[in-house]
């Protein structure tokens, strides 16, 4: 798409410089060089091999794994793969898609895509102003056909007239008629393209002004939305956080259905949440949370993505004393769940640490160890190690809470427990008792402010694309000469074929006026 | 459950029966392409789009008594690219090899009704739309791949076509009863959403469109080949296919019809899958490989609709764009669910 130039035989409303191969400037003009280089970027051309760039571009960011995606897959392939990582990793095929190659050939296609389509729709819209055009010298070029008459002025009226009742935009002349239909082709046109540079700043918008974060809630448990809140937040450049809702909701049930036939054993069937979220100010409103059932407050959405296990631990020391009571979220591993995580008992002396395997099915084969063998709780089982020393709490570095620094403790057990079983620990290390378990689920709360208007956009788009691919634009001219009138016209879109409407039209003006000299085509 | 076991046997049994039928089916299409007559080719004019239009147009009209001289009425549009060329000389003998292709376009049509009885059992059978895996997906995607070539054997006489597009079908549906079967029925909660109905049924839909219309694009190629001289075996032998085949122009622009349908339908089947993945993973778009080979197809059908209004690039390469454009969406079915992990992984197999 490119600059206007119009022709009004070939609907040429937009002529491609490189059509003419318009030759590169010479000497050093850096302005010369500057404005072929804009029309050449402008060029439909150029915007086609944008085009297919921009989809081999797309390509590697499905075969490599993406960190935006599936950090850890990315950390499997630098493992599998130390010495030829590095190298991918230097052309960003880990990112592809933030990458400075990819980003390049978008915003180049969309900067020819401004340079064609803001020009185009300004002339599109003069012509819908200026109405249909005068006709052209040589109308024998176009599907036409000429009608003997002897009152050329009173066909031409009659020709206005029926054209009008066919709902063409007709307009008049010294000797001729003119008019045409489907603008709405070109318009079309323009609209699916500003619409795609609309879903593009919102898709931006979005990026720069909204933010999400992710946080795990056990059963029983609650949230409130504040950054400190979640275990990981991203913002964007532009995110106002202060003027997130302040709203905080509570988990008080969650309830999974695997399958248990044969074909799908173990596939979810159904994931229910049961939250209570809480605007300030007002009534507490309990509702259901589910996969493809986002939970929306004050335009903030609330998404469930995850769920798994929290064995509860009660760990009471030499004396008998609780010193931790509380369920703790662990990792599935695998689709049985299978899951890992630790308990971290600062309060005691020497500190204590647990490393734990929790078994939704616990079933101990010789090859695997312990795993599970189904995902729901049928016969829970913990295997517990115990650690004694120094958990480096104390140093102040942030530790992961599904990780257990050992360096400076030591190993002084391994029991494996079921619900309401209690391990008397060595060394006369205290009690661990293994109460029961609670569900977790991890939810992502996002706030994107550019996703309603990206849909908008789209949606608009789609209607503008359909009307350009299905609209016939066309012309219809209608010519006093001596003693006769010629009708011709000219089409333009997937069918050019002008010659029914032309003859139906001669046709319509032979029988009330005269007779038709002789048909023709272009 | 015996119930509901017979009635996966009886969807089973429809496509199966539908199989057989449309193997007959291709016998015919088979005699009716073998029993054309090859097209006499201008070869002096070497500029393709302006041989075919008046030259091939007339031949239904010319059997109910129309002018065919040149310059006389053109062909209504409807009939118009029909690209028999062979006018009979008795009008009351049918031209060679069209009682055949009569044949094959009826097995078709039983083809089609045995198949949609087959996918319409297998999802009463499942209890929901029947797109839960790669065994429906497929059958449900020859289902649409025959449904547009009957459609468009209503608008057009493609009888010459139905030997290209009913083998992908029969492709298709032995992959899906061999390969890819599977007595999966429930689905996982991402896919328990009506967006399954909306997103999934427009893909298929697409589906059916770009693989006729990529069928066609090749086909395009051989007949545009046809239009210019033969130079070593190889081209005689794609010439001689080709002068089978109607003019270039006229399987250009039924090709370029199919896409310009097909191409708002993408979209609206990306975006619906945007809004939906929203909703069931709390992101609207994550170049997951599934999402980025959407992409990739639609970028290049979007390149496609260019290519034939760039000069230079209108014809061959936007015929070959076209046939890139069905690679892409076929590898983001059986490439991207078969090789690359991801969310789209629904498979069964």
């Amino acid at each position: 798409m490119n600059a206007p130039v119009s022709s009004p035989t070939e609907f040429r409303t937009h002529a491609d410089p490189m059509d003419t191969q318009a030759p590169a400037p010479t000497g050093l003009s850096l302005t010369g060089w500057g404005r072929w280089a804009w029309r050449r970027l402008i060029t439909m051309r150029t915007a086609l091999i944008l085009l297919l760039l921009l989809a081999l571009a797309a390509i590697p960011g499905s075969v490599f794994p993406q960190r935006t995606s599936d950090p850890l897959a990315v950390n499997a392939y630098f493992e599998a793969n130390p010495t030829l990582a590095p190298v991918l990793d230097a052309l960003a095929m880990f990112d592809v898609y933030g990458s400075a190659w990819f980003s390049a050939i978008y915003i180049l296609l969309f900067i020819s895509l401004v340079g064609c389509v803001f020009p185009r729709t300004r002339l599109h819209w003069r012509a819908l102003r200026a109405g249909p055009l005068a006709p052209p010298k040589n109308l024998s070029r176009l599907d036409h056909a000429k009608v003997h008459v002897a009152e050329t002025d009173a066909v031409l009226s009659t020709a206005a007239k029926h054209l009008k009742k066919g709902r063409w935009r007709v307009k008049s002349g010294d000797g001729w008629v003119s008019a045409e239909k489907g603008v709405s082709r070109e318009t079309g046109n323009e609209i699916f393209h500003l619409g795609l540079l609309v879903v593009l700043i919102a898709i931006g918008w979005g990026a720069l002004a909204g933010w999400h974060g992710n946080v795990v809630i056990r059963e029983g448990n609650g949230f409130s939305n504040t950054v400190s809140q979640y275990d990981t937040f991203t913002a964007g450049r532009f995110a106002d956080i202060e003027a997130a809702p302040a709203f905080s909701f509570d988990l008080d049930d969650f309830a999974v259905d695997f399958d248990r036939s044969e074909t799908q054993r173990g596939t979810p069937l159904n994931f229910d949440a049961t939250v209570t979220t809480t605007v300030p100010g007002e009534t507490p409103l309990t509702q259901q949370l589910g996969v493809n059932e986002p939970v929306e407050v004050d335009n903030t959405k609330v998404f469930l993505i995850g769920h798994g296990y929290a064995p509860r631990v009660v760990v009471k020391d030499a004396d008998g004393e609780v010193r931790f009571d509380d369920s703790v979220v662990f990792l599935p591993r695998d689709p049985e769940f299978t899951s890992t995580g630790v308990v971290k008992v600062p309060d005691v002396t020497p500190q204590l640490g647990l490393r734990g395997l929790f078994l939704p099915t616990a079933a101990v084969f010789e090859e695997t160890g312990p795993i599970s063998t189904f995902p729901a709780p049928d016969d829970p089982g913990l295997f517990v190690s115990a650690f004694t020393g120094d958990l480096g709490l104390d140093a102040g570095e942030p530790q992961s809470i599904f990780t257990l620094e050992s360096e400076n403790m030591q190993q002084i057990g391994l029991e494996s427990m079921r619900v309401g079983d209690s391990w008397e620990l060595p060394d006369n290390a205290g009690t661990v008792e293994f109460a029961g378990y609670d569900r977790w689920i991890s939810v992502k709360v996002a706030h994107d402010p550019g996703g309603p208007w990206a849909l908008a956009a789209i949606g608009v788009a789609v209607l503008g694309l359909t009307a350009s691919l299905f609209i016939r634009r066309r012309r219809i001219w209608v010519v006093a000469g001596e003693e006769s009138v010629t009708v011709a016209g000219v089409a333009r879109g997937e069918n050019q074929d002008m010659e029914p409407e032309v003859s139906a039209l001669a046709d319509n003006l032979t029988q009330s006026y005269g007779t038709p000299v002789k048909g023709g085509s272009k | 459950m015996s119930d509901q076991q017979s009635l996966a046997e009886v969807s089973n049994l429809l496509i199966y029966g539908s199989m057989l039928v449309l193997f007959f089916a291709t016998f015919g299409f088979a005699a009716a392409f073998s029993a054309r007559r090859t097209r006499t080719v201008d070869l002096r004019n070497t500029d393709s789009a302006t041989v075919p239009e008046l030259a091939t147009a007339g031949a239904e009209l010319a059997t109910a008594g129309a002018e065919t001289s040149s310059g006389g009425a053109k062909v209504p549009a409807a009939f118009a690219g029909v690209g028999d060329t062979q006018a009979p000389a008795d009008p009351d003998r049918l031209p060679p090899g069209r009682r055949a292709g009569n044949i094959a376009i009826a097995l078709s049509w039983l083809g089609f009704v045995l198949l949609f009885a087959g996918v319409a059992t297998r999802g009463v059978w499942a209890e929901r739309a029947p797109w839960g895996n790669m065994y429906e997906f497929s059958i449900s995607s020859a289902l649409a791949v025959l449904g547009v070539y009957l459609v468009v054997s209503i608008f057009r006489d493609v009888r010459w076509l139905g030997l290209f597009v009913i083998p992908a079908v029969l492709l298709t549906l032995g992959l899906s009863v061999t390969v890819l079967y599977t007595e999966a029925a429930q689905l996982v909660p991402a896919l328990q959403s009506y967006w399954l109905v909306i997103h999934v049924s427009a893909a298929i839909i697409c589906g059916g469109a770009f693989t006729v219309a990529g069928t066609l694009a090749a086909l395009y190629l051989a007949s545009d080949r046809a239009e210019r001289p033969a130079k070593g075996a190889i081209s005689r032998g794609v010439v001689a296919f080709g002068q089978r085949l109607p003019d270039a122009q006229t399987l250009d622009r039924l090709s370029y019809k199919l896409i310009a349908f097909a191409f708002p339908l993408w979209t609206f089947a990306v975006v619906a899958g945007a809004i939906w993945a929203e909703s069931a993973w709390g992101r609207y778009w994550g170049w997951d490989p599934k999402e980025t080979w959407a992409f990739i197809t639609w970028v290049i059908f979007a390149g496609y609709l260019h290519a034939r209004t760039t000069a230079g690039w209108k014809g061959r390469k936007a015929a070959i764009l076209a046939i890139v454009g069905l690679a892409a969406y076929v590898f983001n079915y059986f490439g991207v669910n078969l090789l690359f992990p991801g969310l789209h992984s629904y498979s069964g197999v």
